[in-house]
């Protein structure tokens, strides 16, 4: 079995790419030029200087002792949430805005939901000198006010997508819109592993960067390349996609992909897309969705904006299919609740997307000698007003 | 033989109306058809509305949305569409995004299609080489025409292709942008009218995005065998009337 993507851009039976025939010119040069741009040593040279240099990479793997012992394990943090902004979607808006850059594009688009892939983005684009416009759901741009100041600050326009649910999935259709309406000078700048091709192995490639370090890193601290066991949040499943994208073909290396179950997969307040979704078409991409029988795309629930999307990466829909992966869903309250305990354990305040991998942990049976690492996406600073109502700190 | 082929036999300019099924009421879908006809248009396009429109403006967002609430599915619309024959002979096109069909089931979708007598469907997010790769085949054992689009951002050797394919008229897409953005063409739209003239296609061509009165109706006419009409039909059905259709198709073909 290959999880990578094959020529036509599938992984499986999921991904390719189902766009209006407006788009074709656009995502066709991406599709032509992404890899050979990407791997031009004067691309690699700037964007590892960047890593390093903007972003503060490599993040630390983290071994967290208070938490290994609660649990019964070895478990190691890798601390995406110590990278600039907050979370390791800059990994891949830097990769982007550099592409960008290279096929000559002068304005930059984003869809954002709960605030972080928009504010990578900015932050990216004021390096850059670039125009950028980030597309938010207008609920959104409510609940994660602190967000919108920063993209502001950061010289970017937030447009508010005031179409159907005004979250993540509408935020996406009005970037979508844009890139139809302006196809000449813009780069899309994707913020997860969804989309049409090439974006999902585009995103991935970027982010891989997340299991090359760990392997370096585990080697160097535990004499090994390889943990027993990877843990990560999926929503549309980047910072998943960058844990595990060397140890996929490795299948002595267990994989764990947690998705939010909000108020739970037996009401219609969820997010757990693997548990409730059937194959379908949603922005440019075959994959497993949330959707009715008559194929409307349903809305999904989760506590975290993050997660908060009725769809999934092509990839984590044929790891699911071809069961690599082991899919759980946790809810809103047993996230929230392993937000406050790792803050309590280790001293870190996890955003509620990581919180739902943490969770995981209490209910899988692991040996004690098992080296497990957790994928800590990003910092719970974006969602310190959730957790002040929800816990009436 | 399919009403799409004998369409394109005269001289006279083809005036083509786009609406969404089940907007503004669940039920008003055959009394818009028989409006429509009556007033003369020469070709109906029936959307069939999606939860997420990517290619459409705010216009036919909310009818899509709209329509929806009223409760629209692809069940509804074949239960609506079953003795359509009856009474409307110009040809009758369905266009949806991929997914509701996808679900219905791409070779039961098309049956059912066959089944009301529509002769051809415009599926947006349904790029041409999937289309050839995975569906040409269903489409024509149920005698469908599949209705290619191309725009301004069409590479000419790409645009050779799909007239090569096509077995239909292609929709020309007149400027990029999503339906309902713009309301006149400027010089770039024309001068793309006139590259796309010189390719010399075999195919028919009808304009669409952009039209919304007579001014554009007569320059688009100028440049294809006749042009498409959606957004602006749907303003008016917002704020007019179902009697009065004829009245707006009469100001669009005159002055």
């Amino acid at each position: 079995m290959n999880y990578s993507v094959d020529a036509d851009g599938y992984y499986g039976d999921y991904g390719g790419a189902f766009i209006p025939e407006m788009l074709f010119p656009n995502v066709d040069e991406l599709k032509t030029k992404y890899r050979e741009i990407i791997e031009r040593s004067a691309f690699q040279k700037e964007f590892h200087h960047l890593l390093k240099h903007y972003v503060g990479r490599p993040t630390p793997l983290y071994h967290a002792r208070r938490l290994s012992e609660k649990i019964g394990a070895n478990i190691y943090l890798k601390r995406e949430d110590l990278c600039h902004t907050g979370a390791h979607k800059i990994n891949n808006t830097i990769g982007q805005i550099l592409l960008a850059k290279h096929m000559g594009k002068s304005r930059i688009i984003a869809e954002t939901g709960a605030g972080q892939h928009g504010v990578a983005t900015a932050a990216v684009c004021a390096l850059m000198g670039m125009e950028c416009v980030v597309f938010m759901g207008a609920v959104d741009i409510k609940r994660q006010a602190p967000n919108v100041a920063r993209m502001k600050m950061l010289g970017a326009q937030v447009q508010p997508a005031t179409c159907g649910s005004q979250t993540l999935k509408d935020a996406t259709n009005e970037a979508i819109r844009d890139w139809i309406n302006h196809p000449q000078e813009t780069h899309y700048i994707i913020g997860s592993v969804v989309g049409p091709h090439p974006y999902p192995d585009m995103v991935s490639l970027f982010q891989s960067v997340i299991s090359q370090e760990v392997k370096n890193q585990l080697k160097s601290i535990e004499g090994r390349e390889q943990p027993d066991y990877l843990i990560a949040c999926v929503g549309g499943g980047s910072n998943a996609a960058g844990l595990f994208y060397h140890y996929l073909n490795n299948l002595e290396v267990g994989i764990y992909c947690v998705e939010a179950a909000g108020h739970g997969i037996e009401t219609d307040q969820s997010a757990a897309t693997t548990k409730l979704g059937k194959p379908g078409i949603i922005h440019g991409c075959k994959t497993l969705l949330m959707q009715n029988t008559d194929g409307q795309i349903q809305e999904p629930h989760s506590i975290s904006a993050g997660l908060d999307y009725p769809g999934i990466g092509p990839l984590f829909a044929h790891l699911s299919d071809t069961q690599r992966a082991t899919f759980r869903a946790v809810k809103d309250q047993d996230a929230m609740r392993w937000g406050l305990e790792l803050s309590k354990l280790e001293g870190i305040i996890p955003a509620i997307e990581t919180a739902h991998a943490l969770a995981l942990l209490e209910t899988e049976t692991f040996k004690t000698d098992d080296v497990i690492v957790l994928g800590c996406s990003g910092r719970g600073d974006k969602d310190l007003e959730t957790y002040i109502n929800y816990f009436g700190l | 033989m399919n009403r799409l082929d004998t369409l394109f036999e005269t001289d006279k300019k083809i005036l083509s109306i786009y609406f969404t099924a089940g907007y503004p009421k669940l039920e008003d879908t055959v009394p818009i058809l028989t409006e429509l006809q009556d007033a003369g248009v020469d070709l109906i396009e029936i959307g069939l509305p999606f939860s997420d429109p990517l290619a459409d403006g705010p216009t036919i967002q909310y009818s899509s949305t709209q329509a929806l609430q009223n409760g629209m599915q692809s069940n509804v619309l074949f239960e609506q569409l079953k003795n359509i024959r009856d009474n409307i002979h110009i040809p009758l096109i369905i266009m949806g995004y991929f997914n509701p069909i996808l679900q219905y089931g791409v070779d039961h979708f098309c049956h059912q299609c066959q089944q009301v007598d529509i002769d051809g469907l415009i599926i947006p997010d349904l790029p041409f080489d999937v289309y050839g790769q995975s569906y040409e085949s269903i489409f024509k054992k149920h005698a469908l025409k599949n209705i290619f689009l191309i725009t301004p951002q069409t590479p000419a050797e790409r645009v050779q292709m799909i007239d090569e394919k096509s077995n239909s008229f292609l929709y020309m897409v007149s400027s990029a942008s999503v339906t309902g953005a713009k309301n006149k063409f400027d010089e770039k739209a024309i001068s793309y009218f006139k590259k796309i003239n010189e390719l010399q296609l075999k195919s028919p061509k009808l304009i669409g995005f952009g039209i919304s009165h007579h001014t554009t109706y007569e320059l688009a006419s100028k440049y294809a065998e006749g042009v498409i009409i959606g957004s602006a039909f749907i303003d008016f059905l917002k704020k007019n009337r179902i009697q009065d259709i004829s009245q707006f198709i009469k100001l669009i073909r005159s002055n």
